[in-house]
């Protein structure tokens, strides 16, 4: 059924490169932790998880869920979520027909977003969670989930939930519809809520009680002016009755959820209580969200039945929030009262795990096992609900200090890391020929503004009130006219619409790819021309594009080499340019040429091209006249140019000498990190102005002035990939990464003549950007290529204080023009909580995010100071925030070195981020290697940032089927995460490290016989191949949960991370060493040390 | 002689508060987004060079004509602006960086520093007036007598 309705939809999803496997763990995990936090009771964990997804369905995670969940139920869910999106409008008329009620879930979930998200859940699940369910559950959750939700499911036909519903026969009475929700949830419950009247059929029972989903039905129908918060207040009273249930019946295997709801429970009243259209920040919350967090830890250890998220149905829950309708507030009034005292007893003592000061000092063990998730913000459920994914947009604080006064005090960067492009598995798009923005400050509506009537809703950044155009009134998904809360673009936070013509300054481009060829002696020597046109000639046809495609070649040495493509001519044919000083196209046509028409001759060509050169004994090169030449041949079009360079550029324009004296590399000072001249940056930021973008591959042995050629990446948008000493025959683990990551970058998809605006509530202001692109004007970043593996990041000030304001919003909107041709926005909107003191702020410190952004701000201040002022500024943000903490958030000083626990790994990441690439000192990092490990740093999006910075360590030689996941079928073991010190290794055990871009895996000398011959195939320890990069895949248990750990890591990032092997005597183990962030090394502190340092550093 | 060396003092120090304000418009309209910060730049940079030197000349004729109180005054800002110029980075585009100027609040502090600089060309402008004038009319003086 489910299907079905997609297609009515506008919407289409759109598929991104292999999202799968995000779903499956993280993304499950946040969601379920965030719904936990926020409001939800979690007494029931599968229930409860289910609501999530359904609630967040927006987000493009949702879709994701599906994967994880297991049994039949999840199915449902990964069709809903997709289908949810789409379509939800044919839900809501499905909805209506008894039929879905009773057989299909899928069906009802659709209902479910229209109406009311519990509804739509309850609906997927029955299948399989309805039958774990048991009754006392249902009458737990029956109270929460129900008013709406439950009813909808199966009384679509009875009653509507009112004004969702509308659209089934039913719906005659929208304020009644209240009533019958809460009788749906049932039979059991309906005491405390609801009245029995309306109620269904009793096979739905089972199913409510699922649906704690149902309860954010509640919560719009109080309806009112501020839509938001009255949701709050009916699940306010909802939860807490589930909590008092809970605790009775004990029923729930976790605790902690349990304990988490109370809190949230508590937090949802406030937010009532206030007012306000959205939830305020309470006092509570913060505790919440350290229940979040620990909840988030334990996740991975949750049996796989609870991760199962139903996808989201949630955009229903936004739409009820916003209703206007009529509410009947007063059911749900008497139960608020326990809820009440309940859930203030909860956030008490969440409160205090929350802010509870961690000694540093004696916690040994404050890694978690598992991977750190994004802290929630506190806000009400149903806006956080609706809240941009984590990993798409990212605050480094998620609670606002209210003034610059207070974020000064908290001694914190306050920042944004973005990751606007990242491929997405599900993603709602908007054909509309009006986009509505605001009047004012043009930003895009978005679910976080208020509608203050159906006419008029009011921008959230500006405050400006807008008129609802007239076509805005008429839902395309649900057909139904003057529901504008209810659109698409108000129930995501993530969107894309299609841009009519006045978003175009010209026609959309047709994508163009140029490749610009070294071919020196030294080129042709390292033997790469052959990878590359290989892995060119292999994935020729899934460059992305459509039948416009152009694609060109030239190649260089000390003379410049064309390639005319002409059709008709039988081979192709070879131009050369020596005019080096004044470079000119010596032909104005078929240089570049429509790939479809000349396919056979460019396959001739790139078979034929790493012969050409073989007998080359031209040394020089011109890489600078080359890229003019390529700048010429593209700058009517805008494209992508693709440069390999193999050595130092030595003639022409741009010519480089070089400047690395080997013995000073130990010396953090007079190290050449400034590009030595500027050609490189005006000739990328002419590239910039014609939308054409350079990725630089640089496979070298010596030293080639990266920090000089990356220019040319850096402000055109491109990226560089480093490939140190690259040699066919002496360095295969090399040619393999580049093949892999040629591969990826070859096919991955691209937006061509990109421009990015990130605002911000007024108030707040950006002043410093961070990435790959050229910042055309104050808050213009020109991005002539786009690509999904790009991040970013802006620092931010509050330059006026945000008094009277709960929450602040952000928004990215990126215009670009798809390979399709097609000019596209996508428009990511978060919404954060504004908090007024400084416990607060320290509260709702993400300790990963402000790594990510002090690493950015350390690089710019290697290259504009120098490196070691660089080290001191990371050392420096670690004393001062945690003596700003000690001295005002604490009360009684207490000996050791405090930190609020949200920022317990501060201290050990910033410490990583000093033993990292780009910032230690020592000898060991070339300068070239430094310099991409900086631009790394500047260009990637977080979680590759993270793992870059400070690896995961995994026991792999004992990896059992305890705890883990399953995904399509295969179990995907899940060890946990070990310290990063030799002291947790031990010679009997292999470990895995995930570096992100690498991953070793290092075997204990005396390891068992049975994990070297079952997983690695050889009969012992010696006859481990010093070059070993792959696992044979064995038909033992211990090699495939071995292979499919590690391959599920890899298919969790774009790029494709070799996996090195090696032992006590391997050239690599320094490597693998290095990345042991807790002890010593020659050069720099173990972390004990570094502590120590802090503490009399903060205790001065 | 004192009058031809204000004279031409006042003459440079105009040239000097018209490019100030030249400064400040071009850096106003980038705030603006009128025109973007490429084309800011390479605008500004064109003056930076005529401004050094053209400050430098006057500090100099100071110096020699024996002025000493108003060459002290010119002095720093003559020294902050061959230390700027000469202090870009090998890579940057000139004291005015495209890539740069919107980050870390360079547009804001090159604003300041224009907006200062007006600030003491003005000064000096009516110095100079004040001491071609009275050192005219010591002259007329002299001759008259």
């Amino acid at each position: 059924m489910a299907q079905p309705a997609r297609p009515a939809a506008s919407y289409r999803s759109q598929n991104g490169a292999g999202q799968q496997p995000y779903s499956n763990g993280p993304v499950q995990n946040q969601m379920m932790h965030s719904s936990d936090a926020q409001g939800y009771s979690p007494s029931v964990p599968g229930p409860y998880s289910h609501q999530t997804p359904s609630k967040v369905p927006p987000h493009p995670s949702s879709g994701q869920y599906n994967y994880s969940g297991s049994q039949n139920v999840s199915q449902f869910n990964s069709y809903q979520g997709p289908g949810q999106t789409l379509n939800r409008t044919p839900a809501a008329p499905l909805s209506g027909s008894p039929v879905q009620q009773t057989g299909p879930v899928p069906q009802v979930l659709p209902p479910a977003l229209q109406n009311s998200a519990a509804v739509s859940s309850a609906g997927g699940f029955p299948p399989g969670v309805s039958p774990p369910m048991h009754p006392n559950w249902q009458y737990s959750q029956a109270p929460v989930s129900h008013p709406a939700a439950a009813q909808p499911s199966h009384s679509a036909p009875v009653a509507g939930t009112g004004p969702a519903q509308p659209p089934p026969p039913l719906s005659g009475n929208p304020p009644g519809s209240y009533q019958y929700a809460a009788s749906p949830g049932g039979p059991s419950l309906q005491n405390s809520y609801m009245k029995p009247g309306s109620v269904p059929p009793p096979v739905t029972q089972p199913l409510t009680p699922l649906h704690p989903p149902s309860r954010p039905p509640l919560g719009p129908p109080p309806v009112g002016g501020p839509p938001l918060i009255r949701p709050s207040t009916v699940t306010a009273g909802a939860p807490s009755t589930q909590s008092l249930l809970h605790s009775a019946t004990n029923q729930e295997g976790d605790a902690t959820s349990a304990a988490g709801d109370g809190s949230v429970v508590q937090n949802s009243y406030d937010a009532i209580e206030g007012g306000g259209l959205m939830a305020t920040p309470h006092p509570s919350a913060p505790a919440n969200l350290k229940m979040n967090r620990n909840v988030g830890y334990s996740y991975p250890a949750l049996p796989p039945g609870y991760q199962n998220t139903s996808p989201p149905g949630a955009p229903g829950m936004q739409a009820s929030a916003l209703q206007y309708p009529d509410g009947s507030k007063h059911f749900h009034q008497p139960p608020l009262g326990t809820n009440h005292l309940n859930a203030s007893m909860g956030s008490l003592s969440l409160q205090q795990e929350g802010l509870r000061p961690v000694n540093l000092l004696q916690e040994r063990n404050i890694l978690p096992t598992t991977l750190l998730q994004a802290p929630v913000p506190n806000l009400h459920e149903d806006i956080q609900k609706l809240n941009c994914n984590p990993e798409l947009f990212r605050c480094t604080l998620t609670n606002i200090p209210q003034t610059q006064a207070l974020l000064n005090k908290a001694k914190l960067p306050l920042g944004l890391l973005l990751h606007p492009f990242k491929d997405l598995s599900q993603l709602p798009v908007v054909t509309s020929s009006t986009i509505v923005r605001c009047r004012s400050c043009r930003t895009y509506i978005n679910p976080f503004v208020s509608f203050l009537d159906q006419r008029r809703w009011k921008c959230n950044l500006c405050y400006r009130v807008n008129d609802v155009p007239e076509e805005f009134m008429y839902n395309p998904v649900t057909r139904v006219y003057g529901e504008p809360h209810k659109r698409p673009e108000v129930q995501n936070a993530t969107i894309e619409f299609m841009a009519p013509s006045e978003y175009m300054l010209r026609p959309p481009q047709p994508p163009v790819y140029l490749f610009v060829f070294d071919v020196s002696h030294n080129a042709i020597e390292t033997g790469y021309l052959n990878t590359v046109c290989k892995t060119l000639l292999d994935n020729l046809d899934l460059l992305p594009g459509n039948t416009r495609t152009k694609i060109g070649f030239i190649t260089f040495d000390s003379t410049i080499h064309f390639y005319s493509l002409q059709e008709g001519l039988s081979q192709p044919q070879m131009l050369i340019v020596s005019d080096i000083e004044d470079v000119f196209i010596p032909m104005p046509e078929n240089l570049l040429v429509n790939l479809n028409e000349n396919k056979e001759l460019i396959q001739d060509l790139l078979k034929s091209l790493p012969q050409m050169f073989t007998k080359s004994l031209e040394t020089q090169s011109a890489l600078g006249p080359a890229l003019q030449a390529a700048f010429k041949l593209m700058s009517p079009s805008g494209g992508r140019i693709s440069v390999f360079q193999t050595q130092l550029p030595s003639v022409g324009m741009g010519a480089l000498k070089s400047r690395e004296e080997p013995n000073q590399r130990a010396t953090a000072k007079d190290i050449h990190l400034t590009p030595s001249t500027d050609f490189y940056k005006k000739l990328a930021l002419d590239c910039s102005g014609q939308q054409v973008a350079v990725d630089l591959f640089l496979l070298s042995g010596q030293y080639s002035d990266l920090a000089s050629l990356g220019c040319i990446s850096r402000y055109s948008a491109g990226s560089v990939y480093y490939y140190q000493s690259y040699h066919h025959k002496h360095n295969p683990v090399q040619v393999e990464k580049l093949q892999k990551e040629l591969k990826r970058y070859l096919t991955r998809k691209i937006g061509f003549e990109a421009v990015m605006r990130i605002r911000c509530t007024k108030g707040l202001s950006i002043h410093t950007f961070h990435g790959n692109f050229f910042v055309r004007s104050t808050d213009l970043l020109s991005l002539p290529n786009v690509n999904p593996d790009a991040g970013y990041a802006v620092q931010m000030s509050v330059e006026e204080s945000l008094t009277d304001m709960q929450v602040v919003s952000f928004q990215s909107a990126l215009l670009y023009t798809s390979s399709k041709g097609e000019r596209r926005i996508r428009v990511h909107t978060m919404c954060l909580p504004v908090v007024t003191t400084l416990s607060d702020v320290y509260l709702g410190a993400d300790v990963q995010a402000i790594t990510g952004l002090l690493a950015n701000m350390a690089v710019d201040r290697s290259v504009s100071a120098t490196l070691s002022d660089a080290r001191d500024a990371l050392v420096n943000a670690v004393i001062d925030s945690l003596s700003a903490y000690r001295s005002s958030v604490l009360s009684i000083q207490q000996p050791g070195l405090m930190a609020p626990s949200s920022l317990r790994l501060f201290p050990l990441y910033v410490l990583a981020l000093l033993k990292q690439k780009a910032f230690q000192t020592g000898t060991n990092a070339r300068l070239d290697e430094r310099i991409f490990s900086m631009c790394q740093v500047k260009n990637q999006p977080l979680v590759y940032l993270m793992l870059m910075t400070h690896p995961s360590l995994y026991r792999v030689d004992n990896l059992t089927d305890e705890g883990a996941l399953n995904i399509n079928d295969r179990t995907i073991p899940q060890p946990p995460i070990l310290q990063l010190s030799v002291e947790k290794l031990s010679r009997e055990g292999a470990y895995l490290m995930d570096a992100g871009s690498v991953m070793f895996l290092w075997i204990g000398k005396s390891c068992g016989q049975s994990f070297i011959s079952q997983v690695l195939g050889v009969p012992n320890y010696g006859s481990i191949p010093q070059n070993m990069t792959h696992l044979p895949e064995l038909e033992t248990a211990e090699s495939i949960r071995t292979v499919a750990f590690i391959s599920w890591l890899r298919e969790q990032r774009p790029f494709f991370p070799i996996l090195y092997v090696i032992k006590d005597d391997s050239p690599l183990k320094s490597s693998f060493l290095q990345n042991m962030i807790e002890d010593r090394t020659e050069s720099a502190l173990s972390y004990y040390e570094f502590l120590l340092h802090i503490q009399q550093q903060v205790n001065k | 002689m004192e009058s031809v060396v204000f004279i031409f003092s006042l003459i440079d120090c105009c040239a000097l508060i018209f490019l100030s304000v030249y400064f400040i418009i071009t850096l106003s309209d980038l705030e603006c987004d009128y025109i973007n910060a490429r084309s800011c730049c390479s605008k500004l940079n064109k003056w930076v060079v005529p401004e050094v030197i053209g400050h430098a000349v006057v500090t100099v004729l100071m110096l020699i004509s024996l002025h000493w109180f108003i060459f002290l005054l010119n002095l720093p800002i003559a020294t902050w602006n061959i230390y700027r110029f000469i202090m870009v980075p090998s890579g940057n585009m000139g004291v005015f960086d495209p890539t740069e100027i919107h980050n870390r609040g360079q547009l804001k502090s090159h604003m300041k520093e224009a907006m200062i600089k007006l600030g003491f060309h003005l000064l000096c402008f009516f110095m100079y007036l004040y001491s071609a004038t009275t050192g005219a009319r010591l002259t007329d003086l002299t001759l008259s007598n």
